[in-house]
């Protein structure tokens, strides 16, 4: 296969595996950030302890872990078919990837917000706080860089999945290298498509690491720009004896 | 200050159970803090502090008792559920609260942290913006509303906790440790700070501490913790009349012991309603006998002498009734130290027992 044959079905992979991905993540953050608040919340000393609710979920999301991803997307077929009407394609794939993705972000989300400082809650609570307030302005605000960094690991998941439900008839670069690579073994165009999975997954991890460290420095110290070269000014001293 | 009780507990019970084991935090606590007062609740780690100052805005429910703040009455207003009922939330967005580790938002301005108790009590915009400023003025800190916490001093994030806890017009500040995570020079700028916002806004202030210092810094009145229960209580003054009390030792300490044999030692207790007159010169001066100062703990509230001192007087106790009958008119309390029998029917005040 040259060049010129690989370009359009590269072209398509590439197109197919992004619209794969970037829907499942939308699904996923809606669906993680859901389960993952529930879990905190529901927990024992939680706003809404609820140790039924907690366990139901916690048991859920922990099956959802466990299942390996081509079983989870074989074993629901049936599902992704009431959904999208099909098994087949990369709008079909976006339900297996979707369900494959939310449990271990909700696991991941759950930690995040665990590390919030307690006395945070407990502050907004005295001000007359509601759940809400807690969730929305205390919770997730604070746990946002770290939220970010565990989308970011999510993310790269879903990729590797995409390209093993490529295996599956979803399309997108993964199928494209077992079509062509692996069937016709054109080592050339498993290289490319290695290649080319490997640029988006730094590029989603470049842009992850920006976002954490741009919201991470609203709470560093040094706020001002890091040089390289020159020696930092002496920043006017904070403390306030006067 | 009114004698108006705007913070009262009755009968406050903490246990906590975990397992089968049962741990009493507070134990049928009655606290009674009036308006306008700085009141100070001092005691060692584990004495219970903590759980009563959260008990009274109920982040912490209480097993038994009742809670009352500026007439109204939290524990029923709570109900029996864990969450806290719209009433509940209402009534603590005026009571204000600062934190030992400030608490504040690193994830916000300070401007902002402000204005979070405003958006939860659905203020607009701008009038969130109005108000934080406001306050930051208030608190000294009008150049730093873009800043965000951690860029700040201790002291600074603690002026932002303070003017975040203002933001409801609380009429009751509840101050849990906010100077013990401070340096001592901090610790007292904070202080200061909430003894002004204390005469200029009325508000009074419930603050727990484990530094002798910060109640004898600001505090009208204290109470002794220990062992989930308040030993003793009420106004400096008071507490000094009270015989034995160990917080007034505590807080005025005076020690020394006779330099000689055929000397009297005494404890003058100053309560503050004597006028400041130079008592004991006018002592020396009106029946010629040489005082000597052995010890004293003194402050100057208000234009009135607080606090004791233990002075020495030549001769037995025989020769200087007069003298001490002299004290006892100009309103002084007078211990003689060492003795058991009470001179006058009116002062069943005795001493405890000097070590020797």
């Amino acid at each position: 296969m040259n060049w010129n044959d690989m370009q359009p079905v590269l072209h398509d992979g590439i197109l197919d595996t992004l619209f794969m991905v970037g829907w499942s993540t939308v699904y996923t953050v809606i669906g993680g950030l859901i389960l993952g608040v529930l879990l905190v919340l529901t927990d024992r000393g939680g706003q809404l302890q609820n140790t039924v609710v907690n366990k139901v979920v916690s048991v859920v999301v922990n099956i959802g872990r466990s299942l390996p991803f081509i079983i989870l997307m074989i074993a629901i077929i049936p599902f992704t078919r009431f959904v999208v009407g099909t098994s087949i394609g990369p709008s079909a794939a976006v339900v297996p990837l979707a369900v494959g993705a939310v449990p271990f972000f909700a696991r991941l989300v759950e930690t995040s917000l665990r590390e919030v400082d307690g006395g945070l809650v407990e502050a907004a609570q005295s001000m007359g706080g509601g759940t809400w307030t807690i969730v929305f302005k205390v919770l997730l605000p604070q746990a946002l860089p770290s939220l970010v960094a565990s989308l970011t690991n999510t993310v790269i998941t879903i990729i590797s999945y995409s390209a093993m439900a490529g295996a599956l008839g979803a399309g997108g670069l993964g199928s494209a290298a077992i079509t062509y690579g692996q069937q016709r073994y054109d080592t050339r165009f498993m290289l490319v498509t290695v290649v080319l999975i490997i640029l988006i997954v730094t590029v989603v991890q470049l842009i992850g690491d920006l976002v954490v460290r741009r919201l991470a420095r609203r709470g560093a110290r040094a706020a001002a720009p890091v040089r390289l070269l020159k020696l930092p000014k002496a920043r006017e001293t904070a403390d306030e004896a006067a | 200050m009114t004698d108006i009780p705007v913070i009262t507990t009755t009968g406050l019970t903490k246990v906590y159970r975990s397992g089968d084991r049962e741990v009493t935090a507070l134990d049928g606590v009655d606290l009674h803090v009036r308006e306008g007062e700085v009141y100070g609740v001092i005691g060692q780690s584990g004495a219970g502090k903590s759980t009563l100052i959260r008990c009274v805005n109920l982040l912490e429910r209480p097993t038994s008792g009742t809670v009352t703040v500026a007439g109204q009455d939290l524990t029923a207003l709570a109900g029996r559920g864990q969450r806290a009922n719209p009433a509940l939330r209402a009534a603590r967005s005026h009571i204000g609260m600062v934190f030992q580790h400030f608490n504040l938002l690193s994830s916000r301005t300070v401007q902002d942290n402000i204005e979070l108790p405003l958006e939860i009590l659905k203020v607009g915009r701008r009038d969130r913006a109005r108000k934080a400023l406001e306050l930051l003025d208030l608190v000294g800190l009008a150049d730093k509303a873009k800043a965000y916490p951690a860029q700040l001093s201790g002291g600074q994030k603690q002026r932002v906790g303070i003017a975040r806890a203002l933001a409801g017009d609380p009429k009751v500040l509840l101050s849990d440790e906010a100077t013990s995570a401070l340096d001592p020079e901090t610790t007292r700028s904070i202080l200061q700070l909430l003894r002004d916002l204390n005469r200029q806004l009325g508000l009074t202030v419930l603050l727990i501490t484990h530094e002798m210092d910060v109640v004898k810094t600001i505090c009208d009145s204290a109470a002794l913790m220990k062992g989930g229960r308040i030993v003793e209580q009420g106004t400096v003054s008071e507490l000094l009349a009270t015989p034995g009390s160990e917080l007034a030792t505590e807080l005025f300490p005076v020690t020394g012991e006779a330099t000689a044999e055929d000397r009297t030692v005494v404890d003058v207790t100053f309560h503050g309603e004597a006028a400041t007159e130079p008592v004991i010169s006018t002592l020396s001066r009106t029946y010629n006998v040489d005082v000597s100062i052995l010890g004293a703990a003194m402050d100057t509230v208000g234009g009135k002498q607080v606090g004791r001192m233990r002075i020495e007087l030549p001769g037995r106790f025989e020769d200087n009734v007069v003298p001490i009958g002299f004290l006892r008119e100009q309103g002084l309390q007078v211990d003689v130290v060492g003795r058991t029998a009470p001179q006058t029917p009116d002062a069943t005040v005795l001493t405890k027992e000097v070590a020797k």
